[in-house]
C-alpha cells in the first residue's frame, strides 16, 4: 500500500478540477456574452476584431455570464469597500442572514434533540410520530416559507424571527431522525451491561446513550445547518428584497444586475462552507474529548 | 369563543391518546392484527393533529387569514381542482420530472465516465460533497435569466439541484463492493465492463437509490422555488406566491396539500422500485418479517 500524500491525492486533483472549471466558465462568458458585443458592432455599422471581442465580453455592464474576475472584483468592492454598516454592502447582507439561519439553526436542533429524546423513552410517541417525521421529509417544506412569512407579517411579527422559523422547521427534521438513530446505537449488550449496574434512566441515557449518539448528532447537525441557510435565504424572497442575500438575488434578478447575483451566490457558497467546517471542528473536537482515535 | 367545538377537539386528543397508548403495548395473536395497529397509531396520530387543528380554529375563532381549518382548506381544494391540476402539470409533469430524469442520468453517467480515473475521482468527490452543502438554490435568478420563464429553466435549476447527490452516491457506491468479490470477477477473467454490470452496479444499487430518494425532494423544492423568480401565469410556486399576495391563504394550504401529496406519493414509489430493485439488502429483508 502507498501512503496518502496530501499534495498528491487531495490538493493535486482538486486544483485541477478546479482550474478546468475556471477555464471552462471564462471560455462560456466569451460565447455567452459575445452576441451582445456583435450587436452592438453591427448596430454601429462596424465590425468587430476578435480580440476586441474578447476584451469587451469580460468587462461588460450586465454580461449574461459574468467572468470570474468580475465576480471576485465586485465581492471584494462591495465587502471590502463599504462600510459594513452600509446597505451595499455584502457584509451586512450575509450577516443579516447568518443571523437568521444561526437562530433558527439553534432552535431547530435543541427542538430536534427534545422530540428525539422523547421518541426514544416513549412508545406511543414513537410509533405515532416517527413516520410523520419521515412522511415530513418527503414534503415540499420550502413552499410554505413565503406563508409563514406574510402571515406573521400580518400580525406584526416581523424581522428576524419568521425567516429563523422556517430555517427551524427545516433544521429540525434531520436532528430528529439523526438523533433517534444515535440515541438508540447503544448494542443490547452495552444497554444490559447499565443494567447490572443498575444504573437508572437517567444515568443510561447521560453515560450511555448520549455519548453514543455525539457522532450521528454532528452528522445531522451538518446537513441541519447548511439546509437552514437555504431556508433563510428563501424565507428573504417574499418579504420584498428589503435585506439579507435572498433580497440581493431577488433584486439582481429584478433589474438585471446578474454581477451581484453571482457575487451574492458566491458569498452564501462561502457562509454555507464556513458554517459547516466550523460543525465539522465541534465534531472532532468532542470526539477527541472522548477519547475516539482519529 | 366557541367552547364546544374546541372542548370536543381537546376530548378527541385524550382519546386518540389513550388509544395509542394502548395499542402499542397490545401483543395481537395474528400477523394481520400486528401489522393493522402498526399502521392505525399513525393514522390516529395524523387524524387527532387534523381534528385538533380544526378545533382550535373554531375553538378560537382564529381569522381564516392566519390559519384556515383543514375543512376550509378541503372545500377550496375541491372547488379549485382545474388550477391546481394545471399547476400540477406545470410544475410537476413539466419541471420536476424533466429535470429529475435530466440530474439523475447526468450525475449516474458522469460517475461511470469518471470510474476509470482516479484522478479525477479525487478531484470531483471533494467538490460533489461540498456543492451538496450549499444553498444551490441561489442559482435559479439566473437560470431564469438564460432559459427564459417558462418551465425550461426551472428544469436548469432541477437539474443542477439533483446532479451532485446522484454523483457522489453513484461514486461511492461503486466503490461499495468488497474487495475479495472484485478478486473473484479477476479470477473469472471478467472485463471491466462485466464487473460493472454484475457486481458493482447491482452493489450500489443501495446507494444510488439512496440518491434519488433525496432528489425526489429537493427537485420538487428546486421547481417550486425557482418559480418565485419569474414564472408565467401558472405553476405551483406562482400560485402560493401571488395567492400568499392576495391573503387568500386557503388557497395556499391546497397548493401545499397537493404538492405534499405529490411530493410524497413520488418518494413512495422510488422507495417501492428500491424494494424490487434491492430485495437482497438487509435493511429491506428485514422489513418482510
Amino acid at each position: 500500500m502507498h501512503k496518502q500524500s496530501l499534495l498528491r491525492d487531495k490538493l493535486l486533483p482538486i486544483c485541477t478540477v478546479v482550474a478546468f472549471l475556471i477555464a471552462v466558465w471564462y471560455v462560456a462568458a466569451v460565447f455567452l456574452n459575445a452576441p451582445f458585443e456583435r450587436d452592438t458592432a453591427a448596430r454601429a455599422g462596424t465590425e468587430i476584431a476578435f480580440s476586441d471581442l474578447v476584451r469587451n465580453t469580460m468587462a461588460q455592464e450586465r454580461p449574461v455570464l459574468p467572468a470570474p474576475h468580475q465576480v471576485v472584483a465586485e465581492i471584494w468592492d462591495t465587502t471590502a469597500n463599504k462600510a459594513i454598516t452600509s446597505k451595499r454592502s455584502l457584509v451586512y447582507h450575509a450577516w443579516i442572514t447568518l443571523s437568521a439561519t444561526l437562530l433558527g439553526f439553534g432552535i431547530g436542533a435543541a427542538l430536534g434533540i427534545l422530540l428525539a429524546v422523547g421518541i426514544v423513552h416513549n412508545r406511543a410517541m414513537d410509533r405515532s410520530l416517527m413516520p410523520w417525521v419521515i412522511a415530513s421529509q418527503t414534503i415540499p417544506i420550502l413552499a410554505i416559507a413565503p406563508m409563514i412569512i406574510v402571515v406573521l407579517n400580518a400580525i406584526g411579527i416581523a424581522g428576524l424571527l419568521p425567516k429563523a422559523l422556517i430555517s427551524t422547521y427545516l433544521s429540525f427534521f434531520p436532528v430528529v431522525v439523526g438523533m433517534v438513530k444515535g440515541l438508540r446505537s447503544p448494542e443490547a449488550i452495552q444497554l444490559d451491561l447499565m443494567h447490572t449496574y443498575n444504573a437508572s434512566q437517567a444515568q443510561t441515557f447521560w453515560k450511555l446513550r448520549w455519548p453514543s449518539s455525539m457522532p450521528y448528532l454532528f452528522t445531522s447537525l451538518k446537513v441541519a445547518v447548511a439546509i437552514s441557510l437555504v431556508g433563510a435565504i428563501v424565507g428573504e424572497l417574499p418579504t420584498g428584497a428589503v435585506a439579507g442575500l435572498g433580497a440581493r438575488l431577488l433584486a439582481g434578478s429584478y433589474y438585471g444586475q446578474t454581477v451581484q447575483i453571482w457575487a451574492a451566490l458566491f458569498m452564501a457558497a462561502a457562509l454555507a462552507a464556513v458554517l459547516v467546517m466550523i460543525v465539522g471542528a465541534a465534531h472532532t473536537a468532542v470526539l477527541k474529548r472522548m477519547g475516539a482515535k482519529p | 369563543m366557541n367552547l364546544p367545538a374546541l372542548a370536543a377537539a381537546i376530548l378527541f386528543w385524550l382519546l386518540a391518546w389513550a388509544v395509542n397508548e394502548w395499542l402499542v403495548r397490545q401483543r395481537f395473536a395474528s400477523h394481520a392484527a400486528n401489522n393493522a395497529a402498526r399502521f392505525a397509531v399513525p393514522l390516529i396520530f395524523g387524524v387527532t393533529v387534523l381534528v385538533l387543528w380544526e378545533g382550535i380554529v373554531r375553538g378560537f375563532g382564529i381569522p381564516s387569514v392566519l390559519l384556515p381549518a383543514p375543512s376550509m382548506i378541503w372545500q377550496r381544494l375541491v372547488h379549485s381542482l382545474p388550477t391546481l391540476g394545471a399547476d400540477f402539470q406545470q410544475t410537476f409533469l413539466k419541471s420536476v420530472l424533466t429535470g429529475y430524469a435530466l440530474g439523475c442520468g447526468l450525475g449516474f453517467l458522469v460517475a461511470i465516465l469518471i470510474d476509470r480515473s482516479p484522478f479525477l475521482q479525487k478531484g470531483l468527490l471533494p467538490l460533489g460533497n461540498f456543492v451538496s452543502a450549499l444553498p444551490v438554490i441561489g442559482v435559479a435568478p439566473i437560470m431564469v435569466m438564460w432559459f427564459g420563464f417558462d418551465w425550461q429553466s426551472k428544469v436548469a435549476v432541477v437539474v443542477i439541484m439533483t446532479f451532485f447527490p446522484m454523483l457522489v452516491n453513484t461514486v461511492s457506491g461503486l466503490a461499495a463492493a468488497s474487495h475479495m468479490e472484485r478478486d473473484l470477477m479477476r479470477t473469472y477473467a471478467a472485463s471491466w465492463w462485466q464487473t460493472l454490470t454484475r457486481l458493482r452496479l447491482p452493489a450500489a444499487w443501495p446507494f444510488i437509490f439512496n440518491a434519488l430518494k433525496i432528489n425526489s425532494t429537493l427537485a420538487l423544492i428546486g421547481a417550486i422555488v425557482a418559480e418565485f423568480f419569474g414564472t408565467p401565469i401558472v405553476g405551483m410556486g406562482f400560485r402560493i406566491s401571488t395567492e400568499v399576495g392576495r391573503m387568500n391563504v386557503d388557497m395556499v394550504w391546497a397548493e401545499i396539500a397537493v404538492a405534499a401529496v405529490a411530493g410524497s406519493a413520488f418518494y413512495g414509489l422510488v422507495a417501492l422500485a428500491e424494494r424490487a430493485v434491492t430485495f437482497w439488502h438487509p435493511s429491506i429483508r428485514s422489513g418482510r418479517g
